[in-house]
């Protein structure tokens, strides 16, 4: 397909204009210097790739995107910050300036190589039905059918974390306290 | 094994059946001394006579089995080889060598077992009393039943590489048995002489394994003695260098000049290990190996040409051995010196082609040296001393003891009608036969020789007056007995082989040791020859008459003969002692300077050889530690370990403990992968 | 619309993420661009079921256990990067090196 067709299609405004709004975000979310704009801007890009994910026909994945990312990763993330108590101030000992032209080149790298294999892969592929919806039974009947024991799995590791979390992050008690609680 | 069975019967061989459970299951026999090792080590100490039984029982079931070979074979000869294949090796054009481990039951086999397990058992019998209050009386046993295992794995061999296996096991348990009282370091340094020497002699015995085995592709004794009796091509062209590298293990083993030095030291271990393995079975693996090897001797121009040089070795062996055990003062270092000289007839005898003869001195000699030394060994006990010095007269207190050495003596001598008599005449009556002339006569001069130092060892031990210290008295039963046991085949064992002579269809010793997958086609003569036998009779006669001439007199005796005879009888008494002039001129050149020479020759020459053997080995060890292994392997060996310490502290600052770091490092990996994947696809 | 146009979006929010990772100093921030991979691995997920289109949208379904375990996984890592901080009263990684050498 060429350019022109390509631009000439509504969607890949849309396309465009999410697109960009993820990659400055992105940006943003590792260069800023304050950590509450950091998980802000994280925010931001969620939100986008929520919306490339409509976009795609996926429609659940993006509304679970939103809500579980967005509505409790970030929260869990501000909790983070302000128990470390990491300053919400401008800080400029956020980055480490002696990794910089490293990652920087690296990261280059990083994406080059993605780029260009998946260039070479799927040069001309398209995507065909464009703003046909995933009907979510399908995705229902998939999870609890063949992939029920991967679900299960997940439940487990769910179960696994919020125990472990709850364990490792809690305060130690010392001796007195623990035998006025009566808890272990 | 019915092939081998059908290739005897197209190779002419006597009729031969395969026998029944007893020849199918003829492996318990070699298994069972191992069993009693085991039971032995683990339980010994617990039993009443500390282990004792268990040997004597596995080698009483033995013997049972043995004689029910022995007379299964008796009549029609008796062929059964069973094996089984441990490994094999694919090696060239689509053949494979193959290891086996078996047994195998034919006529020689079949008289070796009988003899080991009859003298091992009365030997063990008569260790119980011997090494009664011993310090080690329970490994003692053991050790006897390694041998003993040993020695049937050996006999019983249906390979070269199971005889090989048999071989090493019984140089280990000589080795153990010889060094028992190895708090004296002499016995340990005897001990480990008679190793070396045995090692050096078993470099032949391997290597003529080994060029044999691969000449033909297999090294079981059914396909030698088929290609040998064939005269395949492949076994001829190394028939000769095969030949001789087998004697020279033979050689090692059977004490034959220059390898017999390590036989007069062995005496250092108990009496019954010199009984049963430095006189009837161990030594006589030697012999064994040249007869169960005897169609490549025979049939095949090498072998012939290799027997031209075991001749004059043997013969040597025979007479100069012989001359040593005059000179000798412990009683045991006679019966070793007589032993080798005994060896030597037996290999000489198999040598000039007398298989039946050399067998047969073997199965005779088994019988009356072991006597010999258990007749010593109970003396030994007795005296508290091996030395003859310290004996004499003991004929009064220790008669049993008495009756059986002089049978036993008798025997060795070669006086009719005692079994040596018979084996000896059957070795003379072969070396005429098959035109050794010399040998012959130098074998009837050994006789002389052997009748006159066993003389001077009975009249030194048992007559004349007790020159010791303490109180002798005759052994007990348990001693004895054997001693008795041992004497009757000493006295008719002779006549199982006499010339011409059957038992019915039963056959006799020729057709019972020549029960072989091939014919063995060696001469046997239809009767006694007189004339040989009379040689050797005078000159046993001869040896005996003036041994006791010069020895059996003590002062007393003589000066009451003196005094009997002055006024009767002087000039005859002149005579007398004319006699006796000329039997110390005669003899004076055989006793002394010659006897002594050779002595020295002993000691110093081939003694001396074999020490800068040992010494030079010491410098080469010394050097291999110091230099090679010290300097050169070990530090190789702490510069590859220094090496790999530094490169390990370079590596380690790899591990800086930072995430970021690794995370890093992870996506350079990454990508060198990906790049890696995509170059090359 | 072509697929790829997704993927180099992806990829690109991958090596930011790669480039945030090695960067920050702040374990936190090094967590949110963890965040940003697993983005951007998912919209690889869900662009390659829209030109496959399978019957079970398997992209999708793997993508929801991609968001579930990245939300386990930061729950985790912020629980332990709160016991570090109670230990030594700073979230910067690179006093974290104890497990040097």
């Amino acid at each position: 397909m060429s350019f022109q067709a390509w631009i000439s299609e509504p969607v890949n405004w849309v396309y465009l204009a999410i697109g960009s709004a993820v990659l400055v975000s992105g940006v943003k979310v590792v260069t800023t210097q304050n950590v509450v704009r950091a998980a802000l801007f994280l925010v931001a890009t969620l939100g986008g790739t929520a919306g490339l994910f409509l976009m795609l026909s996926a429609e659940f994945v993006a509304w679970t995107l939103v809500l579980v990312y967005i509505g409790a990763v970030i929260v869990l993330f501000l909790f983070g910050t302000m128990i470390t108590r990491a300053p919400m101030v401008r800080d400029t000992g956020l980055d480490n300036p002696k990794a910089r032209p490293v990652a920087a080149v690296l990261s280059l790298l990083v994406f080059l190589t993605l780029s260009y294999t998946t260039l070479t892969a799927f040069g001309s592929t398209e995507i065909a039905q464009v703003g046909v919806p995933t009907d979510t039974r399908v995705l229902g009947e998939a999870l609890l059918g063949r992939f029920v024991l991967p679900f299960e799995i997940v439940g487990f590791i769910l179960l696994a974390a919020l125990v472990g979390g709850i364990t490792i992050a809690r305060r130690d008690l010392n001796p007195k306290e623990e035998e006025e609680r009566g808890s272990v | 094994m019915a092939d081998s069975l059908v290739l005897a019967v197209e190779a002419g061989a006597p009729n031969l059946v395969a026998g029944g459970v007893f020849a199918q299951w003829a492996g318990i026999m070699l298994v069972l001394p191992f069993v009693a090792f085991l039971l032995i080590i683990f339980f010994g100490k617990r039993m009443k006579y500390l282990g004792a039984e268990l040997a004597i029982g596995a080698m009483a079931i033995d013997l049972l089995w043995a004689s029910v070979l022995f007379v299964q074979n008796m009549g029609t000869g008796l062929f059964r080889e069973e094996h089984f294949e441990i490994a094999s090796i694919g090696v060239f054009d689509g053949r494979s060598l193959v290891f086996e481990l078996g047994w195998l039951v034919d006529g020689l086999s079949i008289m070796m077992y009988f003899v080991v397990a009859f003298v091992s058992l009365l030997v063990f019998i008569y260790a119980v009393g011997y090494m009664h209050g011993d310090v080690r009386v329970t490994w003692f046993f053991a050790a006897l039943c390694l041998f003993a295992g040993s020695m049937l794995v050996l006999v019983g061999a249906p390979n070269l590489i199971q005889l090989i296996i048999g071989w090493e096991g019984v140089g280990l348990a000589s080795y153990l048995l010889i060094g028992h009282y190895w708090e004296q370091k002499e016995n340990s340094s005897a001990a480990m002489k008679a190793f070396y020497t045995n090692k050096v002699a078993d470099v032949g015995l391997v290597l003529g394994a080994i060029l044999l085995g691969l000449a033909i592709g297999d090294f079981s004794f059914s396909a030698i003695s088929e290609a040998a009796a064939n005269h395949a091509q492949p076994l001829e062209a190394v028939a000769f260098a095969g030949g001789l590298l087998l004697f020279l293990g033979a050689m090692g083993k059977s004490a034959q000049f220059p390898l017999h030095i390590w036989l007069p030291d062995a005496m250092a271990g108990p009496t019954p290990v010199s009984a049963l393995m430095h006189a009837a079975t161990m030594v006589t693996a030697g012999i064994y190996l040249m007869a169960r090897t005897f169609p490549v001797y025979q049939d095949l121009v090498g072998g012939e040409a290799a027997r031209e040089w075991m001749v004059p070795i043997g013969a040597i062996t025979l007479f100069a051995m012989g001359l040593l055990a005059l000179v000798a003062d412990d009683i045991k270092k006679v019966l070793a010196y007589s032993t080798v000289s005994q060896l030597g007839y037996m290999m000489t005898a198999v040598a000039a082609g007398g298989y039946t003869a050399g067998l047969f001195h073997l199965f005779t000699h088994a019988f009356f040296k072991a006597l010999l030394f258990l007749g010593a060994g109970s003396v030994i006990h007795a005296v508290h001393s091996n030395n003859m010095s310290d004996m004499g007269g003991l004929r009064k207190e220790m008669p049993r003891t008495f009756w059986t050495f002089v049978i036993g003596s008798l025997s060795l001598a070669g006086i009719i009608p005692l079994a040596g008599f018979f084996s000896k005449d059957e070795i003379l009556a072969t070396l005429d036969h098959e035109g050794y002339q010399t040998v012959m006569w130098i074998a009837v001069a050994g006789a002389f020789v052997t009748a006159f130092y066993m003389t001077r060892a009975v009249a030194l031990t048992f007559f004349g007056s007790y020159k010791g210290h303490g109180h002798p008295h005759e052994s007990p039963a348990v001693m004895t007995v054997p001693l008795v046991l041992l004497a009757v085949p000493s006295v008719i064992a002779g006549f199982l082989n006499i010339p011409g002579v059957e038992f019915g269809g039963l056959g006799n010793f020729t057709s019972w040791v020549g029960a072989r997958v091939v014919t063995i086609g060696d001469h046997h003569p239809e009767g006694i020859d007189w004339t040989l036998a009379a040689y050797g009779l005078a000159a046993g006669g001869l040896g005996i008459v003036l041994g006791w001439l010069l020895y059996g007199r003590d002062e007393e005796t003589q000066a009451a003969r003196d005094l009997f005879e002055i006024p009767v009888l002087y000039p005859l008494l002149r005579q007398k002692y004319y006699m006796d002039h000329m039997a110390l001129g005669l003899v004076g050149f055989t006793k002394g300077p010659s006897a002594r020479a050779v002595d020295w020759i002993n000691t110093y020459v081939i003694d001396g050889a074999v020490n800068a053997v040992g010494g030079g080995t010491r410098i080469l060890g010394r050097f291999v530690y110091g230099g090679l292994d010290q300097r050169g392997i070990d530090m190789f060996f702490n510069g590859v370990s220094a090496a790999t310490d530094s490169a390990g502290l370079a590596v380690r600052r790899l591990q800086t403990g930072r995430v970021q770091q690794y995370a890093m490092g992870f996506v350079v990996g990454a990508l060198v992968l990906v790049l890696a994947i995509a170059v090359f696809n | 619309m072509m697929v790829n146009q997704f993927l180099v979006v992806a990829a690109a929010l991958f090596a930011l993420g790669v480039y945030g990772l090695i960067v920050r100093r702040n374990a936190v921030m090094v967590l949110l661009a963890v965040e940003l991979m697993l983005t951007a691995v998912n919209i690889n997920l869900v662009a390659f079921e829209a030109v496959i289109r399978s019957s079970q949208a398997v992209g999708q379904v793997f993508a929801i256990f991609v968001i579930t375990v990245a939300a386990a996984e930061v729950g985790i890592g912020l629980a332990i990067i709160l016991m570090i901080f109670r230990n030594r009263q700073s979230a910067n990684v690179d006093d974290f090196s104890l497990m040097k050498f």
